[in-house]
């Protein structure tokens, strides 16, 4: 059982976004970077299924030579292999991730891509089924439970009011969601394990794809009043009008 | 012309789809689409919305929701109708069928747009990031544009069309577009009230100290007929089941009061709530961030102020 | 938030364990009015107290820290935030093993209690630990972990109940307003404060604040890495916050701390990762907390090996995961002590920056206390950020020295290991020829000093059987048997020492005399052309300097002092000169050069180059005059710090030069040599008993303990006066004496010598501590090359003070026989100065 994981890095934000003053990244400074977090269950995920299956678990990642962080700290977590497609540092847009992640993986048997289902910071929805078609792999999105046994894979995900169920043949991508696993931290041997692997490094070059981003911006917050009921139990009167208002009570 | 996507489950109007029209209809004349024999039941509601043409697409094989087979038929008729852009709503499907679309028609797809400009023959979409809490503006090119609307951000403006014509489709599909298709359904079992569908939730984090804190949300909640919501911190550490997490990578929710509870809102925290009509802020910092975009504010320790609420609402 | 106060006595700014400390204490001891300000909310407001480890270590070999620790310890006992686990620093080397037998020495010194334990003794004690890599470790049984956020709230509580504190939590300081020199308000986000006063204690933030006022407080926010791993099986069964002690794995920079179900390993091992105030993200910028910074992997993965090796069975579980990991922010000074004091700039702007969590409650005291009653009972020598002369508070000097000085946090550190990071600061005229005679310079407040010179080496051949020479490494790192050689030489011939490091200060005008009898012990009104070298008191009578002051004109003194103290002495003087401006107060150090000359031949040698009459009648001993050397204008001034007839010849920088090898050349048949500091600050002074600000002298002290009253008192006031009668009128409680070692000899037959700090004990093996409870320990220590004995001076309290009386001193573990040889500020050597006098 072999499986990709594919994770982005991605800055975790203070109690506010900075912008860059050309307003196309994120003043990142005084930030750390993460793994976005759908993408830390999935290398969760991929962990569980190879230590019930056996097999073994890459796990790739598209960004600055920085994002080998990323990388470590998923063999710290008991990844075994690292690839890193380096980038200049600028975000690529997800039509060219996409074609270089399918690219590094065309000569290579995956029984198993897993995706997060969408990256914490562009959100684009995008990179996984775009692999999957590229390796004509059957793709589903938002799952939220996985057992992966006998070539299948059965994925559950959240509908409005029930669990819809997949029962998908293997190979497959899959896309899962923060909640299907409660992801662990690496340890300490794991910590010291991971500094010593080596990581793939590949430079692939962008296409041109899209969307093209022009700029971002911080959308302004509406103004709104707010009003303080009050310090201490001594608020609980106005508590009280406020939910008999709304009729709550 | 623009093609509409519209979602249903098993017959089921996602009311999503009418958000998304309001924006769709800004950018030209609109035609809806709808996936399998099932949706016909659906076709009719729109025409309270501005929609005069509806396709229905029709595959024996299109029983249930299959989302490779979904996007397939949206590509197919996109092409023999040569549409100008394909919308969707920003939701689940929303987003999966069309970046599906997009891979099969290798084109880009923008999600969760916000607003849309006409430049040239190009869109300048607005979309979301990070949740909400940062937009892009980015150039959208190629035909037909795919993108999706953000939920939550649109009304589903109605607007009566004069007549409702429904076109029966054909598309071409084979087995190995059902390789992907739900296979079995298991409904929830009617747990009381959820994170969705709350009137109002009581929603704690850090500041709640542990599991056990929670009982007293839990008692607050019930007594007012609420649902316990939470944040990430608190999944993180255990104390309550990832369903009950609001956020960005957690639930979207939308209730009539949002009761915040020790938490001190970080941005993935607060566009997962910022959708609810009115917040109440409980926490001992006067200066989280969460209390500036609150609506109401107590500034105590809730460990004091929680109980002595059940207890004035115990009272009544 | 109408209430915000637009007045208040004292404003307090930063809520941390510093701010909150001060605020209790400045409100026990009547202080109303009290404002304390923080940016951030409370009870965290974000700065380094949040994300402290929170425990403490007592033993210091700093007198001063290790007090502050202790009476920190006390006030966090009293709160009941204290869990006291033991700590044990562990050694992975002969050398730091060596290290932990000082330590006892230093715990021993302070009072407090320790014991060196065996690689077992330690398992017992940490049963996860390897003991296989550990040669012992030193354990504190009384060392604990604290709640520190806690401790501040309830200080602030404290203070509330006495209704004298107001707490404005987010609240930003934009700007604080100083009038002729003083500080008059503090600007915030809420409003504008009108105090008298104002305390800066919002730590890596303070030297941004500072400014605002014009002012410095010179430290450098630095990164201390921290992970938490966990949970562990093996602390599954721990009930509260920790059970086991705390370890220390000195040799590799690290400690592991057990904390609940995990355990915190710390490091300082890794390059030392500085800030500059500014970069600090804001609260809204920060994903933590301002003061926890994103952490660096890189940093750290080599301490984890070691970390692993030390505990195994502990961090090598797989299923304990690394849950937290941060780069935590604490103040780092140049020298790694606190900063504390009213500001050099402005008047009535405090500092209390720089401070851990182990001295918190302890600086909240001693500030109080400074701020009331113009002292505290702890001596702030070492802390007092007046110590730093202008260069020293720029960043090229504090980023030069916390680099160097950061892994010296648990490094092992000579008590007279030099830096070597911005030196040459300050040079004398003299230093290029002091480089050809092969000078080995020590630094002082920035000046570098020959400390003895390889070029007379040559000397060991004459008197090197009168030199003992140290076998043991410790005892001879930065020292040479030269010292004592140059001593010799120097006692017999004559030698020239370049002391253009001391300070000096003219003050002039009309209100001269009463000015300088105000501040002074002595009677000042003497003839001009006389000296006198006076003590110079607290408020309470305790030691505040010692100096030499020539009284060259009617209304003319000039002051000189200590290059150590030159920095506190200016302070103290400037802010005591009279508002009408009937002084006038120059600081010349940058003037003048000086030259000692002394010995035997100085006279001779001295008369050779002058046509003016250097005869002890016309210019007799205690004097100065102006006279021509070579032409050169010189103040000659005959006193000596080593106890041999001669001079300090103070001439214009320019013509220093001129003079250096004036003397150099008419010394030759007179077989002159240049001697170092090692003689004049060691040997020379020692032999004649002389006291050393900072060392003998200290607030903890009055002039009748040192032996230096003298038998009138002046009819002047002065400032400690009725402390000083009042301890006049009673018996001392110690007296400072000198003490001979008798027998050398360790244990393992290597001769060993005392390098300051160490115990004095009784027959019986005890510490002696005198009614004051203050120790009996080793101030200064040294050879005395002509009294053919090694020498210590230290107070003893009766029964110990009397001439013979046979005593120990403890020493790396083991105890050397002492006798008392002098009580009182007689000389050992020459006691009657028929030398210095001749």
């Amino acid at each position: 059982m072999n499986i990709l994981v594919c994770i982005k890095r991605v800055p975790a934000p203070g109690r506010s976004i900075i912008l860059s003053e050309d307003k196309q990244e994120i003043i990142t400074r005084n930030l750390g970077f993460t793994i976005s977090p759908h993408e830390e269950c999935a290398i969760e995920e991929a962990l569980r299924i190879k230590e019930k299956n056996g097999g073994s678990v890459t796990v790739l990642t598209l960004g600055p030579d920085t994002a080998v962080e990323q990388l470590r700290q998923a063999m710290a977590q008991g990844v075994d292999e690292a690839i890193l497609l380096q980038t200049d540092g600028k975000e690529w847009d997800p039509m060219a991730t996409s074609k270089a992640i399918a690219d590094a993986i065309a000569d290579k048997d995956f029984d198993l891509l897993l995706f997060g289902n969408e990256s914490a910071d562009s959100g684009g929805y995008q990179v996984g089924s775009r692999v999957a078609f590229a390796k004509d792999f059957p793709f589903l999105s938002g799952v939220k439970s996985l057992h992966v046994a006998e070539g299948k894979a059965i994925a559950s995900r959240e509908a409005l009011h029930a669990r819809e169920i997949y029962e998908i043949d293997l190979p497959a991508a899959i896309s899962v969601k923060e909640g299907i696993n409660l992801p662990r931290y690496p340890s300490l041997p794991g910590r010291m394990r991971a500094r010593r692997k080596e990581i793939t490094i590949l430079k692939p070059a962008p296409i041109s794809g899209g969307p093209e981003k022009l700029q971002l911006r911080v959308p302004q917050g509406e103004e709104n009043q707010v009003e303080v009921l009050g310090y201490g139990v001594e608020a609980v009167p106005r508590v009280m009008e406020v939910l008999q208002e709304l009729n709550f009570c | 012309m623009i093609l509409g996507f519209i979602e249903h489950d098993r017959g089921t109007l996602n009311k999503a789809s009418l958000e998304m029209l309001t924006l769709a209809r800004r950018l030209g004349s609109v035609e809806a689409v709808v996936i399998g024999r099932k949706g016909a039941t659906i076709t009719h509601e729109l025409k309270q919305y501005g929609i005069s043409k509806v396709h229905l697409v029709v595959h024996d094989q299109l029983d249930d929701y299959a989302p490779t087979a979904w996007a397939k038929s949206l590509t197919q008729l996109a092409t023999s109708l040569q549409v100008e852009a394909i919308l969707a709503s920003g939701s689940e499907r929303g987003n999966e069928v069309m970046a599906q679309a997009a891979a099969i028609m290798n084109l880009p797809l923008a999600t969760n747009c916000v607003d849309v400009v006409l430049r040239e023959s190009d869109y300048i979409v607005t979309r979301l990031r990070w949740g909400g809490s940062l937009v892009e503006e980015a150039r959208l090119s190629g035909k037909p544009k795919l993108l999706s609307v953000a939920q939550h951000v649109f009304a589903a403006e109605e607007t009566l069309s004069e007549d409702l014509v429904i076109v029966e489709q054909e598309v071409d599909l084979n087995d190995k577009d059902f390789r992907v298709r739900v296979t079995e359904r298991v409904e929830n079992e009617s747990e009381g009230v959820s994170l969705t569908t709350a009137r109002v939730i009581v929603s704690g984090g850090r500041g709640v100290g542990s599991s056990e804190g929670f009982d007293k949300l839990e008692e607050l909640a019930q007594l007012i007929d609420g649902a316990v919501g939470c944040s990430r911190v608190v999944t993180n550490k255990g104390w309550r089941p990832h369903s009950d997490q609001v956020g960005q990578t957690g639930t979207r929710v939308a209730p009539d009061l949002y009761i915040a509870c020790g938490i001190s809102g970080a941005i993935q925290h607060w566009v997962g709530c910022k959708a609810a009509k009115k917040i109440l802020v409980i926490n001992t910092d006067a200066e989280a961030p969460i209390v500036q975009k609150a609506d109401y504010v107590v500034i105590a320790d809730l460990h004091e102020i929680v109980p002595a609420i059940i207890a004035a609402i115990r009272a009544l | 938030m109408n209430d915000f106060p637009k007045k208040a006595k004292v404003v307090i700014i930063g809520a941390g364990i510093v701010g909150n400390c001060i605020s209790y204490h400045l409100a026990k001891l009547g202080w109303k009015d009290i404002v304390l300000l923080d940016k951030g909310p409370l009870p965290n407001p974000g700065g380094s107290t949040g994300h402290a480890s929170n425990f403490i270590f007592p033993v210091d070999h700093a007198k001063e820290m290790t007090y502050l620790t202790l009476d920190s310890m006390k006030q966090y006992k009293e709160l009941g935030v204290f869990t006291e686990s033991g700590g044990i620093e562990v050694a992975r080397t002969e050398e730091r093993m060596e290290e932990l037998r000082r330590r006892m020495t230093s715990a021993k010194s302070w009072g407090i209690p320790a014991q060196l334990l065996s690689p077992s003794e330690v398992k017992d004690l940490v049963p996860y630990i390897n003991k296989d890599i550990i040669l012992g470790g030193f354990y504190t049984p009384s060392a604990g972990v604290v709640d520190s956020l806690r401790a501040g709230t309830l200080m602030r509580e404290y203070a509330m109940n006495l209704e004298a504190l107001t707490i404005a939590a987010n609240t930003q300081v934009l700007d604080l307003d100083v009038k002729d020199g003083s500080i008059r308000a503090v600007e915030t986000s809420k409003g504008s404060i009108e105090t008298e006063y104002v305390i800066i204690a919002c730590g890596v933030w303070s030297p941004r604040i500072a400014k605002m006022a014009g002012a410095t407080i010179p430290l450098t926010p630095a990164v201390h890495q921290m992970i938490t791993v966990g949970p562990l099986e093996q602390f599954e069964s721990t009930t509260g916050e920790i059970e086991y002690p705390i370890v220390r794995d000195m040799d590799t920079f690290c400690y592991e701390r057990q904390h609940g179900s995990d355990m915190e390993v710390g490091s300082y091992a890794h390059r030392p990762i500085l800030m500059r105030p500014d970069d600090i993200p804001s609260i809204e910028e920060s994903p933590l907390s301002p003061t926890e910074l994103p952490f660096t992997e890189e940093d750290f993965d080599p301490q984890l090996e070691q970390a692993l090796a030390l505990m195994p069975e502990i961090l090598g579980d797989e299923r304990a995961g690394i849950r937290y990991a941060i780069n935590g922010l604490l103040s780092l000074t140049a020298d790694g002590y606190p900063l504390l004091g009213e500001t050099i700039e402005v008047k009535n702007l405090w500092s209390a920056a720089a401070v851990w969590i182990k001295e918190g409650p302890g600086v909240g005291r001693l500030i109080a206390e400074w701020m009331t009653h113009g002292v505290p009972e702890i001596d702030p020598h070492l802390s007092d950020i007046s110590r730093f002369y202008d260069y020293a508070r720029s960043n090229t000097h504090v980023k030069a020295r916390t680099s160097e000085g950061y892994n010296k946090t648990y490094g092992i550190v000579h008590p007279r290991e030099q830096w070597a990071s911005n030196r040459n600061i300050r040079v004398s005229p003299f230093y290029m020829r002091e480089k050809e005679l092969g000078a080995v310079f020590f630094e002082t407040a920035g000046w570098e000093r020959p400390q003895w010179y390889e070029s007379n080496k040559y000397l060991l051949a004459e008197f090197g059987d009168r030199i003992n020479n140290r076998e043991h490494e410790w005892d001879a790192r930065w020292w040479s048997p030269i010292i004592n050689a140059e001593h010799l030489a120097m006692r017999e011939r004559v030698a020239m020492v370049d002391l253009s490091a001391f300070t000096i200060f003219d003050v002039s005008g009309p209100g001269v005399l009463d000015y300088i009898q105000y501040m002074t012990v002595n009677q000042m009104n003497v003839k001009v052309g006389r000296s006198v070298y006076t003590p110079l008191l607290y408020p309470n009578g305790g030691f505040k300097a010692d100096l030499t002051i020539m009284r060259i004109g009617e209304a003319h003194f000039r002051i000189v002092t200590g290059a150590g103290d030159g920095g506190r002495d200016k302070k103290w003087f400037t802010m005591h000169l009279p508002q009408d401006g009937s002084v006038q107060f120059v600081d010349r150090t940058s003037a003048i050069c000086t030259i000692g000359l002394w010995g035997p031949q100085a006279r001779h040698l001295l008369q050779s180059l002058t046509e003016d009459d250097v005869s002890n009648d016309a210019f007799p001993y205690g004097t100065t005059q102006i006279i021509r050397i070579g032409g050169l204008p010189v103040r000659a001034f005959r006193i000596s710090y080593v106890g041999e007839l001669g001079w300090e010849l103070y001439v214009a920088m320019e013509h220093g030069l001129k003079l250096w090898d004036t003397l150099w050349e008419a010394g030759k048949p007179f077989q002159i040599i240049p001697a170092g500091i090692g003689v004049y600050g060691n040997t020379g002074r020692i032999e004649k008993g002389y006291r050393l600000m900072g060392s003998e002298l200290e607030s903890e002290y009055n002039p009748i303990e040192v032996g230096l009253a003298r038998p009138k008192v002046k009819r002047a006031n002065f400032i400690g006066k009725a402390a000083y009668l009042k301890a006049r009128s009673e018996d001392p409680i110690a007296t400072l004496c000198t003490l001979s070692v008798d027998d050398h000899s360790s244990a393992s037959g290597i001769d060993r010598f005392m390098q300051g700090n160490e115990p004095i004990l009784n027959i019986a093996g005890e510490v002696i501590v005198d009614a004051h409870n203050r120790p009996s320990y080793v101030t200064s220590a040294g050879a005395g090359p002509s009294v053919g004995k090694y020498l210590l001076l230290a107070f003893l309290p009766p029964p110990y003070d009397i001439v013979g009386t046979k005593l120990f001193v403890y020493y790396m573990g083991e105890q050397y026989p002492v006798t008392v040889e002098i009580v009182g500020s007689r000389p050992l050597f020459d006691p009657d100065n028929e030398r210095m006098k001749a």
